[in-house]
């Protein structure tokens, strides 16, 4: 198996090095007359291709290893952990639980991470018994948000307690999202609302409002321009990555963790090639710099 | 300004004070404005779907003999499906092809825009002024202890734990400056909707004037 993952690395290294060489050897000739045709692949985006393949190469390892039953640890994240507290301390009260997908379509790797965090949100909230109010800013959302809150019922055991009514579609318009959401923010005074997705500018408009009835606030998004609302109005805020990591931390499903751990080695492999690189660009080298140059 | 701007930016004056009066609490005005942007924003939605979405990307070509267009219609009636208890199934088809096709897209966009060009952008090299070198470690050590941070597989503890707390304390500069900026955008909009109202009061008393003393409207 070992073997078979060294090969499947060290694969796209050598169709580069044949792609590269031939490149090269291509460029010397003088062109004479070009015609533009439509191509399949883009060889100015070869880097982005090969890197893909190595991280999903990562990826395939990982999973494997999980499914084996091989132990990969992931450390404590406080703001998930804050998730159970907070399902328990609105079942405490009797007040429903705010769940709030961001306002990007299904398209948005945030909103599928959203979608996935919603289901394990889903079974724990059907296990306390507590209402789960789902407010979606796009049609598509809706019917994948129903989709998760009913398979996260149905996971917990209680099909029955589902109530599709809960998960609303407001509109699609950013502001006036924003402007419902906090009616209901308002109005059913939810004892908890957690925010995880793509946000923009409705951000600090929803996360005040939250605050301001003294509501529970966990929020997750990779978009960097709003963390710095949902830090100053939430309780636990889920950095950028967090987000991605949060599904894998809730469900510990293989698949999850195993692109969870792969990302943690690219990461590993980012940091040794940037020191590397800081290093060859300091002595001049700049080839190594350019052939991750992204045009 | 005429009587009929004088009423429609009369309109638009008193919506704006209905979503003010939030500052203070929950209240019927601030209800009122609320339902009807919340109303009129899904209504017209649904219309510019149609002219932008529905009518260009298939009825058109629909017409023009591109049968291929077929297919995404299917996909987008069998969402209808979900309506009927027995057939819903059906609709997980269409979600598994979007939502694949959506990450499919997304994946590359984000190695390139997030990934590569970041990284690339971060390999400094060292041998400039003293200003410039300071600065380059700057950075470099900023995005060591920030992607340090984001290590999932080890727990937050001795030389690692401090190194993330290097990292935390990086994003956290980054997203003070960040929220500096953002309020100051958002002043400078209060300020628009200020300036806007003090005009309109100016033009509504200048036209109350003009009518009370030659009973004309304009």
């Amino acid at each position: 198996m070992k073997k078979l993952c060294w090969k499947i690395l060290l694969l796209p290294l050598f169709i580069y090095f044949i792609f590269f060489s031939y490149s090269l050897a291509s460029a010397t000739e003088t062109s004479t007359e070009t015609i533009s045709a439509n191509q399949w692949f883009n060889s100015q985006r070869i880097n982005v291709f090969i890197i893909l393949i190595v991280f999903f190469a990562f990826v395939l390892y990982f999973i494997q290893k999980a499914k084996r039953g091989g132990s990969l640890f992931v450390r404590r994240i406080a703001g998930l952990d804050a998730i159970e507290d907070a399902v328990g301390r609105a079942t405490e009260m009797g007040k429903p639980i705010l769940y709030i997908s961001g306002i990007e379509d299904m398209d948005n790797l945030q909103t599928v991470a959203s979608m996935i965090i919603l289901g394990n949100v889903a079974e724990m909230v059907a296990a306390y018994d507590v209402p789960l109010i789902v407010p979606v800013c796009l049609p598509f959302v809706v019917t994948v948000a129903e989709e998760s809150v009913k398979q996260g019922y149905a996971k917990a055991g209680r099909p029955e307690a589902y109530n599709r009514n809960n998960v609303r579609y407001l509109t699609s318009e950013q502001f006036a999202y924003a402007a419902g959401v906090n009616g209901i923010m308002l109005r059913e005074k939810p004892a908890a609302n957690f925010m995880f997705g793509s946000f923009y500018a409705e951000s600090l408009l929803m996360a005040e409002t939250g605050l301001s009835t003294g509501a529970i606030q966990v929020a997750g998004t990779a978009n960097i321009h709003q963390l710095p609302f949902f830090v100053v109005a939430c309780d636990f805020t889920l950095i950028g990555e967090e987000l991605f990591a949060a599904s894998a931390y809730l469900s510990r499903e293989p698949k999850l963790l195993g692109s969870l751990k792969a990302s943690d080695l690219a990461k590993f492999l980012i940091m040794v090639m940037l020191v590397f690189g800081v290093l060859l660009e300091t002595f001049g080298i700049t080839k190594f710099t350019y052939w991750f140059f992204v045009q | 300004m005429g009587t009929e701007e004088i009423i429609w930016n009369g309109v638009a004056a008193f919506l704006v004070l209905c979503i003010y009066t939030f500052l203070y609490k929950d209240n019927p005005f601030y209800k009122f404005a609320e339902h009807l942007v919340v109303g009129v924003s899904a209504g017209y939605f649904a219309v510019i779907l149609y002219y932008n979405g529905f009518v260009p990307k298939l009825i058109t070509p629909l017409k023009q003999g591109q049968w291929v267009y077929i297919i995404p219609a299917i996909l987008g009636m069998m969402m209808w499906t979900r309506f009927s208890k027995k057939w819903s199934w059906l609709s997980r088809f269409s979600l598994a092809f979007y939502i694949g096709s959506g990450t499919g897209f997304a994946i590359p966009l984000y190695m390139q825009n997030y990934v590569l060009r970041q990284f690339s952008s971060s390999m400094l090299p060292m041998g400039f002024s003293s200003w410039a070198l300071f600065c380059n470690i700057l950075i470099i050590v900023g995005v060591l202890s920030a992607l340090v941070y984001f290590f999932f597989s080890k727990e937050h503890t001795g030389i690692f734990g401090g190194t993330a707390k290097i990292g935390i304390w990086t994003l956290m500069i980054g997203f003070g400056a960040g929220f500096g900026l953002t309020v100051m955008g958002r002043i400078s909009l209060l300020a628009e909707r200020v300036v806007f109202l003090r005009e309109y009061l100016l033009e509504l008393k200048y036209y109350l004037y003009l009518l009370f003393k030659y009973g004309l409207p304009l």
